[in-house]
């Protein structure tokens, strides 16, 4: 790749000076080393350093960078920056509160991660060696517990923007499932209680956005149908 | 200016492996505590490592603490202190299988316990053959630890500041510390955070380095802010360059695509491995592993049009085992080098990964320095753990997986030191001096008021330059002068700082400045302690210092068995014995001998 400039339409608020958010069209030239969508917006902040966003591993594990990009979630990090469409435009991640540019304040998406008790819950008295798990039980656990909390998906959910304070929303309903999912756990009724609720389970209409958007290629409404059917199974 | 305080009995800062562990253990036991992080917890660099945490659980091939320790004493080119180590092998079962109860998804044997893979270094009966001690999760395996600990911590109710930035150690005229300055991101605010108990646990600096597997936040905010303070900092000529960073993008492959079966290959195709260390071959020790494919590249046998890198190659195992085992690496491999390792090999180089020294500490995760003719005199109230920490296992040279394992056990040890020292009643609330808060607001001040200054990104990036080309995988006499001369115009300067945006809110600039703040003392650290160090040893190879039948791979151990103190104020050297000594009577002292693989 050689030197090439590209054309940014940015999403800016500042609340310290700025009265309201604004688009700011920028460009900037690109070293050929740089490849993503990350590195062009790195390049950026040594031109103005006042342009904000989160970023952390640039290297998708860590879930820091996700923003709005040309109208669909994703991370900056994994984004190809020459496979976008100029102007690019990049705005923070919908349905959450800005606190400036692309940062947006996720407090409301971790407490409905943290309502479904992300963690494990097994009250036999813990033994000398690990518990015994089968390969293929440990397989369950495949495309649950990759999950690395970007945002992405429930950002990207409308009964996630229409309820975020009722509706789990995908990415917390994936972790939902990898504890109900997990052999070891033992708290399959409350978690189930938990989420029986017109609002907390039931609001997902297998639109998709979410499993369309996820960076990691995992599928919270396969993990949402699968709780739905424990609820069903255990009604019956 | 009004700076609010806020007590408690213990503040941790960091939020990482490290962190989230000491976190549990004083949750867990009542203690009022604060973990500052600067990120959300699951974004912290642990969530970055991929191949395993060495334990000898001996699920597959026969194992147990003596190999492990053997194994890491001389992977640390007996550099490491042998009670330390001792203490880590021996502790290394009982906090894996804690992390399996917390709920981590290892991945299983058909049996259904817990998956382990070889590692580099890692060996059955004192280096005769690899074993499998690296307990993983795919190879994702940083990220389910990282998840399990921050769960748990949910459980256990753990209080989190969350984007808050450390700024400064307060210590009181006795030396004592007190707690930390901390800047809240979202509004600008500096607080006090005054606590009994204060522990490190902030991660590496990688970012020194041009090259580098660490991530943005791996700015050495710990280690900075101790050297600001007054406390010396061990070992810091010791880095790792990890054989395998993406040719370019410097994004890490684990070894542990070695352990299932890669190969290291040069442009002629040849398994190069087998001349350097003809014994444990692609498994051997990362530092000789390192060394070996820059010795290839510069002598013009290195692939691709500028012959700069090597090809990693698992094109010969099966598809399901890429896919199985290695499914981030894939991942990794499509994204960065744009190769699918199913069909073709990976281009690799030699990356800046790790930093073996750190803040010196015992075993318990007490910060020691040198006091009244004691090396190792703890600092009240103060504790760290970690890769911030040099407890020292890892010495000259750490092994794969003994990383993760460091910050289980030590964690875990210094939560339980400050839960005793609590307990015990030995912890005290002291009066915070009057001036606490004085060194942090006066950084602010300086910065926002600085005109006419250096961009961060200028200097960061002159910094980066000067330590890679330097300080790199091979050292040399001049360059390492040089280099202390140049980190020494780096740093200056670094004093005078520039950012444009002077916003309260969530203002990356300020975070960048401050950052490379910690990043500089890190530097000259590096720089200085390197250059004085006259022998080759583990991770630090120099041009002058060659394989002699005295020397045996440049090792000096009548002069240079010893660990090196490097002071802030004065770019002062110090040394302190290094602990040949184990723990218990289990085990011998392993003695002295050359390193070979």
């Amino acid at each position: 790749m050689s030197k090439r400039t590209v054309h940014f339409k940015i999403y800016r608020y500042d609340p310290d000076k700025d009265e309201k958010p604004y688009m700011q069209d920028i460009s900037v030239e690109l070293e050929p080393s740089d490849k993503k969508l990350l590195d062009a917006l790195v390049r950026l902040r040594a031109k103005d350093d006042s342009m904000s966003f989160r970023r952390s591993c640039r290297e998708g594990v860590c879930g820091s960078d996700a923003m709005n990009i040309n109208g669909k979630n994703g991370l900056a990090c994994l984004t190809d920056v020459d496979s976008l469409q100029q102007p690019i435009t990049l705005r923070p991640l919908p349905g959450l509160p800005v606190i400036r540019d692309l940062i947006v304040d996720m407090t409301q998406f971790f407490k409905q991660y943290h309502s479904i008790k992300p963690y494990l819950v097994n009250n036999d008295p813990a033994p000398e060696r690990e518990r015994l798990q089968s390969p293929e039980d440990r397989e369950e656990l495949n495309g649950l517990y990759e999950c690395i909390l970007c945002a992405c998906c429930s950002t990207s959910c409308p009964s996630f923007w229409w309820n975020p304070d009722k509706f789990v929303g995908p990415a917390g309903l994936l972790a939902a499932y990898r504890f109900l999912a997990d052999t070891r756990d033992q708290d399959s009724a409350a978690r189930l209680d938990n989420l029986e609720d017109p609002y907390r389970l039931f609001r997902c209409h297998t639109i998709m956005n979410c499993v369309d958007v996820c960076p990691k290629g995992l599928n919270p409404t396969r993990a949402i149908g699968k709780i739905k059917d424990m609820m069903v199974r255990r009604a019956i | 200016m009004n700076v609010a305080k806020r007590t408690f009995d213990a503040v941790i800062v960091g939020a990482g492996g490290a962190g989230l562990r000491a976190a549990l253990q004083l949750s867990e036991a009542g203690l009022k505590t604060a973990v500052l992080t600067k990120v959300f917890p699951t974004r912290s660099h642990t969530v970055a490592a991929q191949g395993g945490v060495a334990a000898s659980l001996g699920n597959s091939t026969e194992d147990n603490w003596h190999w492990h320790m053997y194994d890491t004493v001389k992977g640390s080119d007996w550099l490491g202190d042998q009670d330390a180590i001792e203490f880590m092998c021996k502790k290394a079962n009982e906090v894996v299988i804690e992390l399996e109860h917390y709920g981590m998804p290892f991945d299983r044997t058909d049996n259904g316990k817990i998956y382990q893979r070889p590692f580099g270094g890692h060996s059955m009966n004192y280096g005769q053959a690899p074993v499998m001690r690296s307990c993983a999760a795919a190879d994702r395996t940083g990220h389910a630890m990282l998840h399990a600990l921050y769960q748990r911590n949910v459980r256990a109710n753990t209080q989190f500041f969350v984007e808050w930035m450390a700024l400064d150690l307060i210590r009181d005229a006795d030396g004592d510390v007190l707690g930390v300055t901390a800047m809240e991101m979202e509004t600008g605010e500096v607080s006090i955070f005054h606590a009994k108990a204060t522990i490190f646990a902030t991660g590496g600096a990688g970012r020194i380095y041009y090259s580098s597997t660490n991530a943005f936040i791996n700015t050495g905010d710990g280690v900075g802010m101790a050297a600001r303070a007054g406390i010396p900092l061990e070992d810091m000529e010791f880095w790792q360059f990890h054989p395998t960073g993406v040719a370019g993008a410097g994004v890490l492959i684990t070894e542990g695509v070695r352990g299932e079966g890669g190969i290291l290959r040069n442009a002629q195709g040849e398994r190069f491995m087998e001349r350097y260390a003809p014994n444990l071959k692609d498994l051997a020790s990362r530092d000789v592993v390192s060394r070996a494919m820059t010795t290839e590249i510069n002598e013009g046998r290195g692939c691709g049009p500028d012959k700069d890198h090597v090809l990693l190659d698992i094109t010969h195992l099966a598809p399901d085992t890429i896919m199985k085992r290695l499914p981030g690496i894939r991942e990794i491999a499509i994204q960065f080098a744009g190769v699918d390792p199913i069909k073709a090999p990976i281009p690799v180089v030699p990356t800046c990964h790790y930093q073996m020294g750190g803040i010196p500490t015992n075993y318990k995760g007490q910060v020691v320095v040198p006091k009244d003719g004691n090396p190792n005199s703890p600092v009240a109230g103060f504790y760290a753990a970690g890769e911030c920490a040099c407890a020292s296992v890892h010495g000259a040279n750490r092994l794969g997986t003994n990383s993760l394992l460091d910050l289980l056990v030590f964690g875990k040890s210094a939560g339980e030191t400050v839960v005793e020292d609590f307990q015990s009643g030995q912890l005290k609330l002291k009066p915070l001096p009057a001036d606490a808060a004085d060194v942090s607001l006066a950084r602010l001040a300086r910065l926002d008021g600085q005109t006419n200054g250096e961009s961060v990104f200028d200097v960061g990036l002159e910094m980066r330059r000067t330590m890679q080309k330097h300080a790199g995988v091979f050292r040399f006499d001049n360059l390492l002068k040089e280099g202390v001369d140049k980190i020494g115009e780096v740093a200056e300067r670094a004093k005078r700082t520039e950012i444009k945006d002077k916003s309260k809110v969530w203002n990356v600039a300020r975070m960048e400045a401050l950052e490379l703040d910690n990043l500089i003392e890190v530097a000259r650290a590096t720089m200085v302690s390197a250059e004085a160090r006259k022998e080759s040893r583990g991770a630090h190879v120099r041009d002058d210092a060659p394989d002699t039948a005295e020397n045996p791979n440049g090792r000096d151990d009548a002069n240079w068995l010893k660990h090196t103190l490097w002071y802030s104020e004065g770019n002062r050297l110090d040394y302190k014995p290094v602990n040949l000594k184990p723990l218990s009577d289990d085990v011998e002292p392993i003695a002295l001998a050359k390193r070979t693989y």
